[in-house]
């Protein structure tokens, strides 16, 4: 299945430099109050590519994401979406970036007032307006379907369980049929079966739709799974990235002391 | 005493800085607000929630002030031997001075806390961050739609409350001491422009505005669970009907400055 990025690509729109990384984040500091949740982190991801983000509650993976995505700002550092920094951009401005960023959040967060499918078409009633109603429809059955959910379409996310929501969340994401997938938590908080399916289907939509994908996660069954890279962070700084094996093999304390808990 | 030095630093600091927010919160909302795309729809879901919804609360609030400055009315002035007067009192009291206000006040405590409640509830749990992650401006589908609906429509359930009032004051005298409607509307209105009315109707829109502006700011700056949820829900409604009620002040004399 054709992705936006393959539609922008054979409709001969400026191609993008491929050496460029989809994300990049250049010694991002972040701190609340006095606590000093990130102190310089560097990561980047290629198209195609995911990385998962580990570490113990409160290293601050989840700030990392909503400081990508541009919910949170930086107290120094940068963040780079196909080469752009992001810093300082205007809410608009930062809107046309967003569109290419699809974000699960980690409690799915799913607007309560919507049924499943409004909330999967959300993001088309406001940025394809162009596109009829039917073909909105159309759009929101296949994306529910991909997920899963078909048959819950008029449900409210109250009446199903939390890996429903994560499900319906993660179809919202795609919904725009963005470049970059950002992942915060997908299997927290659900039983190994419904975790399993998860990363399943996160596999499945990599491998058709060549996203960037970023996976924030204290699972590192999952990590492993779905990752093709891994970051451990620790006291705001990434301890140690590279492969499952290197992890494995590494002599740093915190390194082993994580894969021996997980 | 260094302590109470302390305290009171810190409140003139938390005054100012609560003030220095809601001017950002202000421009960054005018600025989303008047800026293409416009959100119609949840504009007139909004307009249908603020309007529709609270008119039967402002119209029964209407018929009981209604009823109450009659009797009182009818009490007062028939001491004075001036019984003559009671349907210009009676209109003069509600189109200039109750019905506005008490509007203000019944709309502030419904759509306040209500607005203040939604948002907050829906920053607590990341909606207003999924919106803003969806490429969404949140201060123009959020507060400019429910703003804009308050400073509609505050005017318009002025009117609805002062027809009740109108209607339920006449209804009460004419059960005591029987006399037409019509007649009642002709003494009511007597002598009278439509310069000493609209302006005391049209001054609910500032109303709205605050109304509308302290819920949303309250809402979307939450933090905390149900603790935040619900003094959020809170400080709309207080602080709301305490800026309506210092609004009235200054938008009276204003008023019989500008319109003698």
């Amino acid at each position: 299945m054709a992705t936006a990025y393959d539609i922008a690509m054979t409709q001969g729109q400026p191609e993008e430099d491929s050496s460029v990384p989809v994300v990049a984040v250049e010694n991002l500091r972040k701190t609340f109050g006095i606590l000093k949740v990130l102190d310089g982190i560097n990561l980047s991801v290629n198209r195609g590519e995911t990385l998962a983000v580990l570490g113990r509650s409160g290293a601050g993976k989840s700030v990392l994401l909503r400081l990508i995505i541009g919910i949170e700002t930086p107290d120094s550092g940068s963040v780079f979406i196909h080469g752009q920094n992001i810093a300082g951009l205007a809410i608009d401005q930062m809107g046309t970036i967003r569109k290419k960023i699809g974000f699960l959040f980690q409690h799915a967060a799913l607007y309560d007032s919507l049924t499943v499918a409004e909330n999967v078409a959300f993001p088309l009633d406001h940025h394809r307006r162009d596109m009829p109603r039917s073909e909105r429809g159309d759009r929101v059955k296949q994306l529910l379907a991909e997920v899963g959910m078909e048959g819950d379409f008029r449900k409210l996310p109250s009446d199903i369980s939390g890996g429903m929501q994560k499900r319906v969340g993660l179809a919202r994401a795609l919904a725009l049929e963005p470049e970059i997938l950002l992942l915060d938590e997908p299997t927290a908080g659900l039983d190994p079966i419904s975790s399993g399916e998860i990363d399943e289907l996160i596999l499945k939509l990599q491998r058709e739709r060549q996203m960037a994908s970023i996976v924030v996660t204290h699972d590192l069954h999952s990590a492993r799974t779905i990752a093709d890279r891994l970051a451990l962070l620790d006291q705001g700084n990434v301890v140690i990235e590279g492969k499952f094996e290197d992890l494995q093999q590494s002599n740093i304390g915190f390194v082993a002391e994580f894969l021996k808990h997980s | 005493m260094l302590s109470v030095v302390n305290s009171a630093t810190g409140l003139v600091n938390g005054f100012f800085e609560w003030f220095g927010n809601l001017g950002i919160f202000s421009w960054n909302v005018l600025k989303a607000g008047a800026t293409p795309p416009y959100e119609w729809q949840e504009l007139i879901r909004q307009l249908d929630e603020v309007g529709s919804k609270s008119l039967p609360l402002v119209a029964m609030a209407g018929a009981a002030i209604g009823v109450v400055i009659s009797l009182e009315a009818r009490y007062s002035l028939s001491r004075f031997g001036a019984k003559s007067m009671f349907p210009a009192t009676l209109v003069y009291s509600v189109l200039q001075v109750m019905g506005p206000i008490i509007t203000g006040l019944v709309i502030c405590g419904r759509v306040g806390a209500g607005i203040g409640a939604e948002l907050a509830s829906m920053k607590v749990t990341e909606q207003i961050d999924a919106i803003e992650a969806c490429a969404i401006n949140p201060y123009r589908l959020l507060a400019a739609t429910r703003i804009l609906a308050c400073i509609l429509m505050l005017p318009l359930l002025t009117l609805g409350t002062d027809a009740c009032a109108l209607l339920t004051g006449w209804f009460a005298q004419t059960l005591v001491e029987p006399l037409s409607f019509h007649q009642f509307i002709q003494a009511g209105f007597k002598g009278s422009t439509f310069n000493a009315f609209l302006p005391q109707t049209f001054k609910t829109a500032v109303y709205g505005l605050i109304i509308g502006l302290i819920a949303c700011f309250q809402g979307m700056r939450t933090r905390g669970g149900a603790e935040g949820v619900g003094r959020a829900a809170t400080n709309s409604v207080v602080l709301g009907s305490l800026f309506v009620i210092l609004a009235d002040v200054v938008l009276v004399k204003f008023i019989l400055v500008v319109f003698p």
